[in-house]
Order: C-alpha cells, then structure tokens, then sequence
C-alpha cells in the first residue's frame, strides 16, 4: 500500500502522505544519533562536533592499544561467554521442563524464572552487592558471573520456550518408541529442532552481560574495568573521543548479532513448518 | 469383562505412573535454574527488602540503654538508671569502636548529633561513678535533652517503619505518631513523582510517535516494511548505554546538535541541551521508542484491512471508521507497548545519571546515592521496596493483558 486506497477522500490522501513523511521523520530519529556518532570516531580531532577537520584512526588505536580499553574488552568479552555459556545450558533445560503444561505450579514457577528481567536493575545492583558482600563474592569474577547469568536467563527461557510452543512431542515418542534412549533422543532429536532458539537465547544472554553496567558498577572492584563500565567512567570522568571508538564497534556488534537472530529465526520458521 | 475392566485399572494405574514420571523429570529440568535464581538473585533481593523494615544497630549498640528505656513513659526525661545503662554501653561502643555506626544512625534521627555522639562516647569513658545523669548532661547537653531519648527508644526497636516513613517524606514525632518531615527534608515525595511524570511523559511521546508509523508500517508493502523495520530494529539491539552515549555526544554544548542550531541561526549562544530535562527525555524517547512500537505493529499485522473497508462501503467517513473500528482494534498493543515503556522507565538510572542533570534524578539514581554517597542502606532498601512493589503490581497487570508467556524478543 504505497498509494493510498482508491476510494480516498482528498483528505485522506493528504493524510497519507503526511503519514509517510512523517514516518521517515522519525525513523530518522531513530537510526540519526546511532548514526551520528560513528563518523566522530574518525575524528582527527579530539572534539564531538562537525565538519570534521580531517580523518584518523588514533581513537580506534587508542581502543585497541590502550590497556584500559583493550583489558576491559577482554573481560567482557570473557565474562560474557561464560555467562552465556552457564545461562544457555540452565536456561534451555528449564524451558524443556516447562514445556510440560500440566506440571503444578508451572505459571508461578514460570514468573519467578522471569523475575531477573523484571525488577529494576538497579535493585538488583544493590541487592546483590549487600548479599554477595557476605559471601566475600565482591571484585570477584565469580560474582559478575554469577550476577550477570541470573539478569541472562530469563532471556534463553523465553526464547526457548517460544520455540517450544507447537513443538511435535509425538516425535519424542517415537524416537522413545524405537528404542532410542532419552539422551539420544534429545541430541539427535529434539536438539536439533529448538536448537535456532537455543542459539538465539545464547545471544541474548551474550549481549545481556556484554551491555551491562549498573550491577559491574557495584560488583566490580576498580581493577576490574569491563567495557561498559570503562565506557561509563569514560563519560563521567575524562570525556575521550575513544568512547565514540567504543560505541561505534558495539553498534557494528550488535548489528551483527541482529543479523544472526533473523536468519536464525527464519530457519526456525522454516524448520517448524511456519511459513512466514 | 472383568478382565477388561482389570485391565482398564491396570491401563489407569499405569497411565498414572508414567505421568508421574514425566513430572519428575520436568521438575529435575527444572530444578537447577530455580535453585540457582532463588541463590543468586531472590534471596538477595528478599534480604535487601527486609533491610528496609529491619536494622538491629541501635539494638545491638546500646542493649542496656534500649532496656531501660522500655518501661519509660516519655513524658520527662528518663532516670537516673537509663543514663547508667547508657553510660555503659557509650564504654562499650568506645570499646568496640562502633561509635562512628551510633552516631550515623542516630544522625539520621536528628540531623547534625553525630559529633556530639561520638565525642559522649570518649567523654562517658571518664565517667566512673554516680550521678550519671548530671555528669552525662554536663558532658554534653545533648543528653539533656528528651529528643534523644525518644528517637533512641523508637531506633532501639529493630523492626522499624522509620526508612520507609522516610521515603514517603513522613516520620514518628516523640509521641509515636506519624507526622510530615520538616519542608526542608522533603525530597523524596518529589522524586518520586518526577519518575511517575517522565515516565508518563516518555509513554505519551512514544505513543504518538509510534502510533502512526506502525500503522503505515503494518499496511505497507511486505519487503518494504521489513526494510523499514531495521530503523527499529537497530536502535532496539544496541545497548542502552551506547545510545546514551551517543546522546551525551550529540547534545553538547559544542555537539552536533548544536552545531546544527547555529547553522540555522536559531540561536546566538549554544542551546543547554544537556545535564537538562529536555535531554533526559528526548534520550528516554529514543531509547523506549522501539519497545512502544514493536507489540503495537504486531497487533496491526494481524488486522485485515477489509474491516476498514467495510465500514467505509457502509457509509462511515475516514475518521469515523478509524476511531470506530480500527483504533479500537490496536488498543491491545497501545496497552502492550506502554505498559512495557512505562515500566521500563521507572527503572531508568543510567541516562537521566550521564545526560539529566541534578532535578532530573529518579527512584534509580536516588537509591544509587544513598548506597554509594550516604553509605544508607536502610534507605536504599525502602526505596527499592516502594520502587519494586511499584514494577510488580504493573507488571502482574501487564500479565494479565498480555499474557508473560507472550512476551516475544527481536
């Protein structure tokens, strides 16, 4: 429906393109300030302003180069592949369970697994710090992941569970039925068939912990600078043009995990027979 | 027949066991991630909860004192075997060197006494024998006075209403009844209000500036929108904190932004763009944006068109079907997608925190400063428990329009 309906009145019509213009409007505000800030990273100047008074890579350097930045990537990159790696595995067996609609208490169950998603993060940042402080879990690696896996899950739950929803379990049966043991069956199986939410979960789970700042803040001791973290601190205390370094490389992440999520959806899609 | 019908017993019993069965397993999936949420996430959030409405320090500083003090009737000031009890546990505290904890705690009751409580604890040190009460009071007149004494009688209680009396701008005046703060301690009420009202704020402007892309969105051609829907989608996948970031670049005083007004002649000086409400919540706007149009472009995507079509063969003008017939078909996704902004922002901390300035702080950024400014964990707590009842009675509504198992990602 590019044009409008053929019996639009003239006002309508009228309506109808200011609808589109009014679209492109803030589709542009939406996509302008992500947009924006890349070009500034190449800044050959340390200012946040255009026009640009010529090219450089010194902020892109100064990421890769500089151990604060580098070290706080690669914490955070450690730390949210085991988080992923931890939520995934927990997440997708508990989906699995739920997946049983008459088991009791299944809803409660359901909403208290989904609670971390819920709760202010911030509440979660403190609680954490007071409880985990007794625990001497404080500036520990441990922590964070143990933190961070909680604030994840939720996000493998659902999606697994959604990928579950209209899935065959007479296919179980008959794995079952020929002999197949419950460990086979799930591997070659049932596996096979979830395993685009499963992986669209660990993604999720992946970027939850690879975005998260507000319980790092608490959490972490001032050695352990992860990437948001150093990005916050970068903000407050010493404005370098580096952050826009920073932001620039999550923004091409993160469009690239989208790209991942939506190829991986459609196979979903096309696996269980949805056509889209 | 008999057979059959042992049989038909037999078929039951077994039925029953294999469903058991079935149970069991689903509950041993289960298990670990509950085990593992309820360890690592519910048990703090409960203990930080029952901060709120439990601090032992007074209790478990001054014992004597909170004993004595338990048939004493306010009306003057306590005898002579309180100010021994106090005494003794003034040494005890000096002993331990938790006078600095006492003074705090005491401070909260009455602004501006910590000193005065640390420098009794060195001074009841010297204090050997009877009377108690006038060497106490000439240490410190403090003493003297039966405020004190009334605020250490209310904190000697260890389930105590005091921090979340505070977080609603209200406390205990010396006979026990709930009164209003004086108007310069007054300041929580306010911020609670202003998270209310920027988030309302930002669900109306999501709401109209999402209203009407995702309808055209939802009625445009297939491969067209799904183009279209990568604006959203982009945004919707990078991370809050980046966003605010690039928010914290462009409204600088010499940003982009700015830039662009001097371009335009709008303006003589730079437009105070950040550290200002406007910049909280045009960022708030751009941020929840997405998670307003989202679930409202779902519900339109399932609309057929022909409903329109029909109201408008059988006479009804273009706004009349509009309100009449297609608007209140999305209402489910309105109430979808602004619940979920809503709820969202009043959890916001990191962006009013790096672009609002000093009057634009919500519940977040408040419970953030007394964890880590104040060193105030009771308060922290009550206002992450008035904060927390706030999320969840949204969300159960939330539950009930939509549904938690509906909740779709991406």
């Amino acid at each position: 429906m590019l044009k409008p309906a053929s019996y639009a009145t003239p006002v309508e019509k009228l309506l109808f393109y200011a609808g589109w213009l009014f679209t492109a409007l803030v589709l542009a505000f939406l996509i302008a300030p992500i947009l924006a800030v890349m070009p500034l990273s190449f800044n050959a100047e340390p200012y946040f302003s255009y026009p640009m008074p010529g090219l450089s890579l010194q902020w892109y350097r100064d990421f890769f180069t500089n151990e604060r930045w580098i070290g706080s990537l690669f914490l955070s990159l450690k730390l949210a592949v085991t988080v992923t790696l931890l939520a995934t595995m927990l997440g997708t067996m508990a989906a699995l369970g739920l997946a049983r609609a008459k088991l009791p208490f299944r809803t409660v169950i359901f909403g208290l697994l989904l609670l971390p998603m819920i709760v202010p993060v911030i509440i979660v940042a403190v609680a954490v710090f007071m409880f985990y402080g007794y625990l001497n879990l404080i500036g520990t690696f441990t922590g964070l992941v143990l933190a961070h896996t909680a604030l994840a899950t939720p996000f493998v739950v659902i999606t697994v569970t959604s990928t579950l929803t209209g899935f065959d379990w007479t296919l179980q049966r008959a794995a079952q039925g020929l002999g197949a043991t419950p460990a086979f069956t799930f591997q070659k199986v049932i596996l096979p068939l979830i395993i685009p939410g499963v992986v669209t979960g660990a993604l999720f789970a992946f970027v939850t912990s690879f975005d998260e700042v507000v319980v790092a803040l608490f959490l972490a001791s001032a050695e352990q600078r992860t990437l948001p973290k150093q990005m916050f601190s970068g903000i407050r205390e010493q404005i370098s043009p580096t952050i826009t370094a920073a932001a620039t490389f999550q923004v091409v992440l993160s469009i690239c995990l989208l790209v991942g999520t939506e190829l991986l959806r459609r196979r979903s899609e096309r696996l269980r027979g949805i056509s889209s | 027949m008999l057979q059959s019908a042992a049989n038909g017993i037999e078929l039951k019993r077994q039925l029953a066991a294999s469903e058991r069965k079935g149970h069991i397993r689903a509950t041993l999936l289960i298990l670990p991630l509950l085990l593992f949420i309820l360890v690592t996430f519910a048990a703090p959030v409960v203990l930080l909860l029952t901060k709120a409405v439990y601090d032992p320090s007074i209790a478990d500083t001054l014992p004597r004192t909170a004993a004595a003090l338990k048939d004493w009737d306010g009306k003057d000031l306590p005898d002579e075997a309180a100010f021994a009890a106090l005494v003794q546990d003034l040494k005890k505290v000096k002993e331990d060197n938790t006078a600095a904890f006492v003074g705090k705690r005491l401070n909260y009751e009455i602004p501006g006494v910590r000193s005065k409580v640390i420098s009794s604890t060195n001074k009841a040190a010297a204090i050997t024998e009877a009377p108690f009460k006038e060497k106490l009071i000439s240490a410190d007149k403090l003493w003297g006075d039966k405020l004190i004494w009334t605020k250490i009688k209310q904190a000697a209680q260890p389930v105590t209403d005091y921090y979340v009396l505070r977080s609603l701008d209200l406390e205990r005046d010396a006979d026990g009844n709930v009164t209003s703060v004086a108007k310069s301690q007054a300041i929580y009420l306010t911020v609670l209000g202003r998270t209310f009202y920027i988030s309302a704020l930002v669900t109306v402007i999501t709401l109209l500036l999402a209203y009407p892309v995702a309808m055209m969105l939802a009625h445009a051609p297939m491969k067209l929108a799904s183009i279209l829907l990568i604006f959203v989608l982009v945004p919707f996948w990078t991370s809050l904190l980046v966003r605010t970031t690039a928010w914290f670049v462009l409204l600088q005083d010499n940003g982009p932004v700015n830039d662009f007004i001097q371009y335009l002649n709008l303006s003589d000086g730079p437009w105070k763009l950040i550290f200002s409400r406007f910049g909280t919540v045009t960022a708030m706007v751009h941020i929840q944006l997405p998670f307003t149009l989202l679930p409202i472009y779902a519900v339109m995507k399932g609309i057929s068109p022909n409903y329109v079509r029909a109201a408008r063969s059988l006479g009804g003008g273009p706004f009349y079907s509009f309100f009449r017939i297609y608007l209140p078909m999305t209402l489910p996704g309105i109430g979808a997608g602004c619940l979920l902004t809503f709820i969202l922002c009043l959890g916001y901390y990191i962006t009013p925190a790096l672009v609002g300035g000093a009057s634009d702080q919500m519940v977040s950024g408040v419970i953030a400063s007394a964890m880590n400014q104040e060193n105030n964990w009771g308060k922290a707590s009550a206002l992450s428990a008035i904060l927390l009842i706030a999320t969840l009675v949204l969300f159960f509504v939330y539950n009930r329009l939509v549904g938690i198992d509906k909740v779709k990602l991406g």
